[in-house]
């Protein structure tokens, strides 16, 4: 009788065209030039209609802009890396707008870089309350950030009363840290572009920082792996916090007047740029600096709209549109992907 | 492909034998000093090339005639057994799953763990992994006894199991997997990449594979998937490796490879443990066996020697079981015919019928891809080729909407997961396929779905507190009669169903036999996938067997035996002749 | 592989003999009756703050300035208890309000306003639902889009008008109740919805099926349960009604404009969170809905008489929102707790071989 017959065919007969490696790295570097081809050809077609959008003014306007967003998409993205998600950002941003802006008036001569300690304080101690009902408590982060989105605008209500924080109270020192730059380039955004760095770097290259990535991919896995999900989760939160804490003085700066609105709906614009920056909604994948350049996208296309004379009121559903685009793109991207990884893997695999 | 060379070098001793490195020192990757460099070790360990993935269609296996193999004498690094389990039990509620288990593992040794499901293979495995701890017995590891509280304790124990779904993380890549928490660093704290790349190519070249470190894990072949845990395995001190079916998944070719990696993990020390259902494997891979059977350890020995038929009787070793009492009247129409099923990779060429009536047992090893036939015909996946007949109709494909107008009921392999909905009732469960048929106007009456559930739960002799309880407050065996309760309520014509006495007690195992007997009498068409060999023989009136998505045999009821089918099952059909 | 949860549900117990667990229906009367405490609680409070409470007057400010949130709350309730999330609801409410404002100020009749605005609540519902089931996103993802989507088309619509001038029987909405009587319209839609809601969940097929698919995704499938189809009727569903809201907020308010009900979608959520529906899915009912309406209605009313500034209430929902999923998960931090300290008196043995740490 003639031996079993192995029935499975061999069909990695022949060498694979291109590496697995190499055609998932071309994918997400399309991915990522992508969102830059955009903006540039959205800026090439509106600097062609309207060459105003290349003013000095223009530039800082939007670089400004881009860097508070940037900033806290930096946090935000930190947080969704490892599967969870950060509501409460946009009402931080606005109570440390008030509390800090408003110590002009109250204590003379205070010290800039206390004023940014205190809205780094106040990030942060919500950043960790947030940071312990999700490890510890482990209630779902949609919902605690939910909860603290909404009793931290409710605080900064009660704080600013009827009030608001006018120009004036406030020293030109101040105002200047978003305004003074060369040729209508802040040294701000060169600052944080240089912060995001770091921020990038400290996630693709420490070990904590991968251990978010690996909390994100496979939360399971991870627990298994021996990974201290409890720890970097929190640690996480607390520094979207603080992030948020400090992108919330800068605010007062570039804005100058803070009334109790400041900041309302920071958080879903931010979850868009990151979205459409690249990082996965559902975490495991993405950069910080594809988050800096979906947010720089995201300004540009709104100010972009203001000078061409679109009404403004196209903003948001842009801004809608282009999540849902990002997102569809990148399932379809998913699907594809792993489908074309699994024919190349070794012979015939489940 | 080095077939030749492993079937009859196995009496000769492994070129591989010379010094690998540090003896003794056990397979480890040290994380700052340089890695041993690729090709000085035992990089291209048996005969031939390192089986590479993707390599040229390799010769079909020729299996080594057990009769004639001279296996290869045990060579065990050290005296003491790296890890052993002592006369270990382990019950869950009623169900004995471990009763009294032994097993010892050697450095420098594979050790193959066999036996049927239900033999208590697992519940050992889980104990050797930390994940449970045994009732009664001792772990011993170097001798020394030893409490391994959870599954960090046996890692840390330098204990690594490789169960057949692997967790990597898949966004992130293979090198990241092997290392993560353990990235060799450079100053500051950063980590090193090219170190972390050129380590883990290092460890492919000692396994003898060809994986790129640097590609993503997201659509790697499970058979990739392995090496990369084993891999994972090797970077922490690894003394023992337990391989939980490894081949169940794999093709021939990855087969080959993975033997060339269990005999590299050898060379260097460690001990290897090989649960499997195929014997010609066995044999070729192993130089020790421990066999199961009903929970106890049954023969523990150097495979020198030994048959297969050997393996199988041990394996078996009881008397014929008795036919279960009930009616068996003639089988009358066909219900349902399945005409050349296929679906790619899963399974080939699936026809087979079943009658009102009858009771046909699909027998097979796990991986053999029963379940998946049976989720094909009821339209939970799609298939790719064929049809499905139900009483002379042809069925819709991939709709169970469909297949349960058609008359069909489908009791899943996973209880808990696909059978029940463990939040709802015993009532709520009971009615939650029926629930049109508890409607008035539009609404379900409570006191309907009360009157249905009662009367199934009586039907069955189901043993519940209230209706209203959780169904998750039940036992095992009382759960799959709350599933058979929800089919049986919508008077089917054809009931399939999956592992229909798994992880449940002698008594009510008895009890869904009776059932399943009682209900053929009464015209029903029964479709039963079953791995347990004498379930298969009492309860089924015919018996296919399925090995790697292929149909191998059919047998009626008066023709069958244990050995017949398992050697279909394994592939060792002609020899059984 | 089905897509994870953005929240990640928490492992299944163990089956422990001996220990008592309950079935989502239980665990939904404990909570309803706690919730129902609490409501007593709040018009108490309510009382002790201002005499005026139980007016008549005062129980009909506090029908109709709750009514919309406690409209939109009951299809999210049931979506949610399904498993999924529809944060687009106030957009759609917004997206609703601008085009009635829209046509009216172009003199379409109003019934067929209402036709159209009815048809574009299913469009959105619809494209929400599609996402969903056809292009298998996740239901948070997406609805943040068309949250955002939404949004910018009621913008568009309307840009920065406000019309105001709207008929006599609608404008009255506000202000008169039902057929003379002292109920508000509001509460009248929100009562006859709600058992509608109701019905359904509790006592038919679909209901049932909506509690199984979101407690067990798998098990349903298997019991042959259309789970696509279900959830896509109810992202249509959610999208008419939170239509139907837009339309009563605008008739209440007499006023059309850009950024109504911004914000509102978070209530709602946190509403049906506090009716003790589970955000990982398969629990909740309509009882605690209307309960928690109640609550959370009378809260507010209770601190608009007492002067607290009104917009800062967002406090006293986020932390009710808060305590309210704190305390089933009280007992299990605690057990965790226990179990950890526990784990760290057993010290791992020491490794075979070369001792490492």
């Amino acid at each position: 009788m003639s031996a079993t017959v192995d029935t499975r065919q061999e069909t990695a007969g022949k060498p694979p065209r291109i590496s697995s490696r190499r055609l998932t790295e071309r994918v997400f570097r399309i991915r990522e030039s992508g969102i830059i081809v955009v903006l540039i050809v959205f800026v090439a077609i509106t600097v062609s209609i309207q060459p105003r959008f290349a003013s000095q003014q223009e530039v800082q306007f939007v670089l400004a802009n881009t860097t508070i967003f940037a900033l806290l998409a930096l946090g935000e993205t930190m947080v969704i890396v490892s599967r969870n998600v950060d509501l409460s950002i946009g009402s931080v941003v606005g109570l440390s707008a008030y509390v800090s802006a408003s110590l002009f008036g109250k204590v003379h001569g205070i010290p800039i870089v206390v004023v940014f300690l205190v809205g780094l304080g106040i990030g942060l101690a919500v950043g960790v309350a947030n940071g312990l009902m999700v490890a510890i408590g482990r209630v779902p982060s949609l919902v605690v950030t939910l909860a603290t989105l909404y009793i931290v605008r409710g605080l900064d209500i009660l704080i600013v009363g009827g009030n608001e924080v006018v120009a004036q109270t406030l020293p030109n020192a101040f105002i200047q840290i978003p305004r003074a730059g060369v040729y209508g380039v802040p040294y701000l955004a060169i600052v944080i572009a240089a912060v995001i760095g770091v921020g990038a770097y400290y996630l693709r290259s420490y070990r904590s920082g991968r251990e978010l990535y690996a909390i994100g991919s496979n939360p399971e896995a991870a627990r298994l792996a021996g990974i201290r999900v409890g720890r970097r989760v929190f640690t996480a939160f607390a520094v979207s916090g603080a992030i948020a804490g400090v992108a919330g003085v800068l605010w007062a700066a570039q804005y100058q007047t803070v009334d109790s609105n400041a900041g309302t709906g920071y958080e879903l614009t931010v979850i868009a740029s990151v979205v459409v920056g690249g990082v996965a909604i559902f975490g495991g994948s993405g950069s910080a600096v594809g988050a800096a350049i979906g947010a720089l996208l995201l300004q540009t296309i709104n100010s972009a709209l203001y000078v061409l004379g679109i009404s403004p009121f196209w903003d948001q559903a842009i801004a809608g549109a282009l999540l849902l685009a990002a997102i569809t793109l990148d399932r379809i991207i998913s699907l594809r992907l792993t489908a074309a990884l699994r024919r190349r893997s070794a012979g015939v695999g489940t | 492909m080095g077939a030749d060379g492993h079937a009859a070098g196995a009496g000769q001793p492994d070129p591989a034998g010379s010094a690998p490195g540090q003896p003794g020192a056990g397979p480890s990757v040290s994380e700052q000093s340089a890695p041993s460099p690729p090709g000085s070790g035992p990089s291209a360990p048996g005969s031939g090339p390192a089986a590479t993935s993707g390599a040229g269609t390799p010769d079909p296996p020729v299996p080594p005639d057990p009769a004639h193999v001279p296996a290869e004498p045990a060579r065990p690094a050290s005296a003491v057994p790296r890890l052993s389990l002592v006369h270990a039990a382990k019950s869950f509620g009623a169900v004995r799953a471990v009763v009294d288990g032994s097993i010892d593992l050697y450095g420098g040794e594979a050790h193959a763990l066999v036996g049927e499901n239900g033999a208590g293979k697992s519940t050992v495995v889980k104990m050797l992994a930390g994940v449970h701890q045994p009732d009664a017995g001792q772990l011993l590891i170097e001798g020394q006894p030893v409490v391994l509280s959870g599954p960090a304790a046996a890692q840390a124990a330098g204990i690594a199991v490789i169960y057949q779904e692997p967790t990597l993380f898949p966004d992130l890549t293979v090198a990241e997997n092997i290392f993560m928490g353990q990235q060799p660093l450079l100053a500051a704290r950063r980590i090193d990449r090219r170190l972390m790349r050129t380590q883990s190519a290092a460890l492919f070249d000692r396994l003898g594979v060809q994986l790129d470190p640097g590609r993503i894990s997201r659509g790697l072949s499970i058979a990739d998937q392995q090496i990369v845990e084993i891999a994972k395995a090797l970077t922490r001190e690894t003394q023992v490796i337990v391989m939980d079916e490894p081949t169940a998944a794999l093709s021939a070719a990855e087969v080959a490879r993975l033997f060339d990696v269990v005999r590299a993990l050898r060379a260097d020390g460690a001990a290897v443990l090989f649960i499997s259902h195929r014997l010609e494997e066995v044999f070729e891979i192993c130089q020790r066996v421990t066999v199961m059977r009903d929970g106890s350890t049954v023969l523990a020995s150097e495979l020198a020697g030994l048959t297969a038929d050997d393996l199988v009787r041990a394996m078996v070793g009881r008397d014929m079981p008795q036919r279960t009492a009930g009616e068996r009247g003639q089988p009358g129409d066909e219900v349902l015919r399945v005409e050349r099923l296929t679906r790619e990779g899963v399974f080939t060429d699936i026809s087979l019928h079943v009658r009102a009536g009858e009771i046909v047992a699909l027998a097979g090893l796990v991986g053999s891809g029963r379940s998946e036939v049976a989720r094909a015909i009821f339209g939970i996946d799609r298939y790719d080729a064929g049809k499905v007949i139900v009483r002379g109709k042809e069925l819709r494909k991939a709709s169970p909407t469909a297949a349960m107008a058609a008359g069909i009921g489908y009791v899943p392999e996973d209880r808990r997961q696909q059978g029940l909905v463990m939040d709802m009732s015993v009532q709520q469960n009971v009615a939650l396929a029926s629930l049109a048929r508890l409607r008035r106007g539009g609404l379900v009456r409570s006191a309907a779905e009360r009157a249905f559930a009662t009367d199934w739960a009586q039907r069955l002799r189901l043993k519940y507190g209230r209706l209203t309880d959780p169904v998750s407050m039940l036992s095992g065996g009382n759960q799959q009669k709350v599933v058979l309760a929800k089919w049986l309520g919508r008077g089917p014509a054809l009931l399939i169903v999956d592992e229909p006495t798994r992880g449940i007690d002698i008594a009510t195992k008895a009890d869904v036999h009776d059932l399943l007997v009682r209900l053929a009498g009464e015209g029903v068409a029964i479709f039963m996938i079953s791995s347990e060999l004498p379930e298969v023989l009492s309860v089924g009136d015919r018996i296919l067997v399925m090995r790697e998505g292929r149909l191998t045999a059919e047998y009626s009821h008066a023709d069958a035996s244990e050995e017949k089918i398992i050697s279909a099952a394994t592939g060792q059909l002609e020899r059984a002749r | 592989m089905s897509e994870p949860n953005l929240i990640t549900r928490p492992p299944e117990p163990e089956y422990r003999a001996g220990r008592r667990l309950r079935t989502a229906m239980q665990s939904a009367v404990r909570w309803e009756t706690g919730l129902a405490l609490v409501v007593v609680a709040i018009f108490v409070f309510g009382l002790a703050v201002s005499p005026d409470f139980l007016t008549a007057s005062n129980l009909f400010n506090l029908g109709v300035t709750s009514g919309e949130v406690a409209i939109m709350a009951l299809p999210m309730t049931l979506i949610i208890i399904s498993g999924e999330i529809d944060l687009s609801v106030a957009s759609i409410l917004g997206m609703s309000s601008a085009l009635l404002g829209f046509l009216w100020a172009r003199h379409w009749p109003m019934l067929l306003i209402f036709v159209v605005v009815a048809l574009l609540g299913v469009a959105a519902g619809l494209f929400n639902g599609l996402m969903v089931t056809r292009v298998g996103l996740p239901s948070l993802a997406v609805t943040i889009g068309t949250l955002a989507l939404y949004r910018g088309v009621a913008l568009i619509i309307l840009g920065s008008s406000t019309i105001s001038n709207f008929p006599a029987p609608y404008a009255t909405i506000g202000v008169l109740g039902v057929a003379g009587t002292n109920l508000p319209w509001n509460v009248t839609i929100f009562a006859v919805l709600a058992v509608i809601f109701g019905v359904v969940l509790h006592f038919t097929a679909t209901g049932r099926s909506i509690y199984a698919m979101g407690a067990s995704p798998e098990a349903a499938l298997y019991a042959g349960i259309r789970v696509k189809r279900i959830k896509l009727l109810l992202f249509v569903t959610s999208g008419v009604v939170c239509a139907l809201a837009g339309v009563l907020w605008t008739f209440r308010l007499s006023t059309a404009v850009q950024n109504n009900g911004i914000g509102m979608e978070l209530t709602v959520v946190a509403i049906v969170l506090l009716a003790g529906v589970s955000i990982f899915g398969g629990k909740g009912s309509i009882i605690g809905v209307v309960l928690a309406v109640l609550a959370f209605a009378g809260l507010q009313d209770a601190l608009l008489l007492t002067n607290f500034n009104q917009e800062a209430t967002g406090i006293v929902t986020g932390a009710l929102l808060l305590i309210s999923v704190f305390v089933p998960t009280a007992g299990s931090v605690v057990t965790r707790s226990r179990e950890w300290l526990r784990a760290r008196a057993h010290r791992a043995p020491s490794a075979i071989g070369a001792g490492h740490e």
